[in-house]
């Protein structure tokens, strides 16, 4: 099972950080780094959803690394998450699953610095777990008799879908076309739809209840995911500290095991 | 058409236990014939009733109406209120609020099926026939009491039903409209073919509506004979009360009857026996001291209560022989008469009527 | 003195405690100020297009049919169930109103997974239908009406059980003296006379299946024209064009305000 894998990555990961601590809490506030900075409070991260079962992990990872600290995270679809930041919504740091939507936040000022790349993801298809239908690629998205899920375009996923069946040439012909993309894949797992087109890593950690396809245009599409910490951050030392971990080594290693792709 | 079913009326033997009272009922109602069912609250005569119409079924017993069958314990068969052919008039009537007067005297034809203008000019003949006319398209609300129980009378009757059924009918009504509306149910009573059972606690109502009385207590019969045999030979104290009449109990030995409390009174008939002896409150008269007249009827008691009733006075007397006495305010005043006070009481001997108990 | 100017000020026959009456004023400007935001809010200029867009009007057709199609899917299934629990003698009843009352306590999205697991293609009834016939609930237009249904029963079935609470049984007791059949009372008199509470009824449960999200988005999936309600429509807007969500928002609520408002008052009481 990949979580599994995660979980005993993360063990094994947690107990190289905490070995690696040696000399406990207290002491100055450093500059920069991931080491021990006496760092506390709240963390508040706004992800899009395909990050959640990756960034729970890290977040789990920063506790450790700093006690008395606390990583708060809400996972949405990213354009629901951008909506939520020029509107005012509190938070220290925005991981989004697009370019497009991060630009959303920049535009607006809500960004403290330049947004950074830090993985990316490709689409994959799902299906059921023994693909009842017989699914083989991506010409299976134009069957009307099959039952298709996908993201709706207006968000990351959606985005992506749309223009890798525009490049294939194919015309598809979804049943429902969900609002963010945890929502799709979950229709994959209830067994309720023949195909999905989700993004890799959430056919991981869907684990044995979905499989997945590859297919060839997916390479064509690949969403960059940007992250920043926001301007209006309310503890912006700490957010740094967990976009430090993110881009870390540590932190790649956990989140290309979950099966982004490293910029 | 179908021939008219033979009419015999109604017989009903009814046995039910409900709550703490065992209802036990034999009830024979002629065509033609009105019964009223009289009893204090709590008598059963309700419950009766309710089963007559089939709203209740009884522990035991057979209910039938004329050469139908309603229900029979010892067959298991029951036939639904729907399908008898009875009508019922509710103690607070019951008209369907939502409908008009001629709706609701036509609601059981067309519940039947008989088509609206048929209907609707058979409920008009009704409501002409209680003098309603003009009231037809109004709505119960609209209606006063008395308007409202005689719509209710006409839609029981317009469903043509073999037995008709009066669970209190005039008990809503203020004293004024009972009057003329006692009346007019006499005359309708009196014209309705079939079987009528009419339920009340009032012995006015009784006696004016009835072609024979039967009386209920505690669910089972206590008297029944015509109105005037009732009224004049009651034979338990609640019927004497409702009557208006004293009633004690003894045994008769020719003229005298020796009463169960010890005195000795002198009567008009003479009897053999126990008896019943029955004399009006005007028949008593009351006495500062012990009287000198050679009247035997004659016993000491106290006054118990004083209370005016109409321009006379009606004063309860405790003691050994308990009667209520009617006297003139003078006579109160004069007497001394008040709550506690000693009295002698004597009675006439030719306005007391004695009969076998 | 000045109190007693304070009370001769006061309306006649209000007799509201004046210690309520700041907590009235609240309670009023909590539920009006945000009906009020949003007007204030409109993008009056650009009003006409955003509304007039095809996506708009086909959102708003398929949201008002469907309510209205569960409304009636309502009222058929939940006047007899009403009638079970207002007057119906048998072991269990208080069980099953708590049972039609689950959809009201249950989170609308845990509604549509557990409609999902009864009528899906994978659901214990649902699987049936699909292996027999081909045929699966989830993602169609039906599937709308169903969630719908599912949620804004409870608001009938309560209001409707009521109704007849408060009629008086004995006039169906005077409706069999009179010769009618079952069928003939419950059509002539007891219908009529819960008129007004099954109107009210009808109305809420109206209101709560167009207003109904989570379910409906869960188990019926989202597409425009066969499953894209106003709700889901103003969800997604909110995500590209927060002032288009509000020109959506805007127009639901001056559907719903009309509808509403045009039920007279004196349709949904009870005649005293």
């Amino acid at each position: 099972m990949h979580r599994r894998t995660t979980a005993a990555t993360l063990l094994v990961g947690l107990a190289a950080l905490t070995a690696g601590c040696g000399g406990s809490s207290g002491g100055t506030p450093a500059a920069s780094g991931t080491s021990n900075t006496g760092l506390t409070g709240t963390i508040t991260v706004l992800a899009a959803s395909s990050l959640t079962e990756s960034f729970t992990a890290l977040g789990k990872t920063l506790e450790a690394q700093h006690p008395g600290t606390k990583v708060q995270f809400s996972f949405a679809a990213s354009s629901e998450l951008a909506t939520q930041i020029t509107g005012g919504a509190p938070a220290d740091v925005f991981a989004s699953a697009s370019p497009a939507t991060m630009q959303q936040v920049s535009d607006d000022g809500d960004a403290a610095g330049t947004p950074k790349v830090f993985v990316r993801n490709t689409l994959e298809i799902a299906v059921p777990s023994g693909n009842p239908a017989g699914v083989t690629g991506l010409r299976d998205f134009a069957n009307k008799k099959l039952t298709i899920a996908l993201c709706a375009p207006q968000v990351p996923c959606g985005a992506a879908a749309t223009t890798v069946f525009r490049l294939a040439g194919i015309t598809p012909h979804p049943d429902t076309l969900e609002s963010d993309v945890k929502a799709t894949l979950a229709k994959v797992t209830l067994g309720e739809v023949d195909a999905a087109l989700v993004y890799k890593t959430d056919v991981k950690a869907a684990g044995g209840k979905v499989q997945g396809l590859d297919f060839p245009e997916s390479a064509k599409a690949v969403n960059d995911y940007p992250i920043v910490v926001l301007k209006n951050a309310p503890n912006p030392k700490a957010g740094a500290a967990f976009v430090a971990l993110v881009e870390s080594p540590q932190g790649q290693k956990v989140l290309s095991d979950a099966g982004f792709q490293l910029p | 058409m179908a021939d008219d079913p033979q009419l015999t009326g109604l017989a009903a033997r009814i046995r039910l236990r409900r709550g703490g009272l065992v209802v036990d009922l034999r009830l024979d109602v002629a065509p033609g014939e009105t019964v009223v069912l009289l009893g204090p609250n709590g008598a059963g005569k309700s419950t009766a009733l309710r089963v007559l119409a089939g709203l209740l079924g009884c522990d035991d017993g057979e209910v039938r109406l004329d050469d139908e069958v309603l229900e029979d314990t010892a067959s298991g068969r029951f036939v639904a209120t729907q399908d008898r052919a009875v009508g019922v008039v509710f103690q607070d009537y019951l008209l369907f609020p939502h409908l008009s007067a001629r709706e609701n005297v036509a609601f059981g034809l067309r519940a039947r099926g008989v088509e609206r203008s048929a209907a609707r000019g058979e409920a008009d003949r009704w409501l002409e026939r209680v003098g309603l006319s003009s009231y037809a398209g109004r709505r119960p609300r609209q209606l006063s009491g008395g308007q409202a129980q005689r719509v209710a009378l006409a839609r029981a009757l317009a469903s043509e039903p073999r037995l008709l059924l009066l669970d209190e009918p005039l008990a809503a009504l203020d004293a004024g409209t009972r009057l003329d509306v006692r009346a007019d149910l006499r005359r309708h009573l009196r014209g309705f073919v079939g079987a009528s059972v009419v339920v009340t606690h009032d012995a006015l109502d009784a006696m004016v509506l009835a072609d024979r009385l039967v009386v209920m207590e505690e669910g089972s019969v206590v008297q029944s004979g015509s109105p005037r045999e009732v009224a004049t030979k009651p034979r338990t104290d609640y019927v004497a009360r409702l009557v208006g009449l004293n009633l004690l109990r003894g045994h008769a030995v020719g003229t005298r009857v020796h009463l169960d409390e010890g005195v000795i009174l002198s009567v008009a008939g003479p009897a053999e026996g126990d008896v019943m002896v029955a004399f009006p409150p005007t028949a008593v008269s009351l006495h500062r001291s012990e009287p000198e007249t050679s009247a035997r009827n004659c016993w000491a008691g106290q006054v118990a209560t004083v209370e005016t009733h109409g321009d006379t006075v009606r004063v309860t007397l405790s003691g050994p022989i308990p009667v209520i006495a009617e006297v003139t305010p003078l006579a109160v005043a004069d007497l001394g008469l008040r709550p506690g006070a000693p009295v002698w009481a004597t009675v006439k001997a030719v306005q007391t009527s004695v009969y076998p108990v | 003195m000045s109190r007693r100017r304070r009370q001769h000020a006061a309306p006649a026959g209000s007799g509201l405690p004046g210690a309520l009456i700041p907590l009235a004023v609240v309670g009023v400007l909590f539920l009006v100020l945000p009906v009020l935001g949003l007007l204030v809010r409109t993008p009056w200029r650009t009003l006409g297009d955003e509304l007039s867009s095809t996506e708009s009007l086909t959102a708003l057709r398929l949201s008002l049919e469907c309510a209205s199609l569960a409304t009636i899917v309502c009222m058929l299934l939940g006047v007899p169930l009403a009638w079970l629990l207002a007057r119906g003698r048998f072991w269990g009843r208080g069980l099953l109103r708590a049972l039609v009352i689950v959809p009201l306590v249950l989170p609308p999205v845990v509604g549509g997974v557990a409609l999902f697991t009864a009528f899906g293609r994978r659901g214990i009834v649902g699987s049936h239908l699909y292996d027999a016939f081909g045929i699966a609930l989830p993602f169609t237009t039906p599937a709308v009406v169903v969630a719908e249904a599912f949620v804004a029963m409870p608001f009938l079935v309560i209001a409707v059980e009521g109704a007849l609470r408060g009629a008086d049984a004995r006039l169906d007791e005077a409706a069999a003296t009179l010769g009618a059949s079952r069928w003939y009372t419950f059509r002539r008199v007891t219908l009529p006379l819960v008129a007004p509470g099954l109107a009210a009824g009808a109305v809420l449960c109206w209101a709560r299946a167009l207003g109904e999200f989570g379910a409906t988005i869960t188990f019926a999936g989202n597409f425009p024209g066969t499953t894209r309600t106003m709700p889901v429509e103003v969800y997604l807007a909110l995500q590209q064009d927060p002032t288009a969500a509000i020109a959506l928002s805007l127009l639901l609520l001056l559907v719903s305000v009309a509808v509403l408002a045009g039920l007279r008052e004196r349709w949904l009481t009870i005649p005293s």
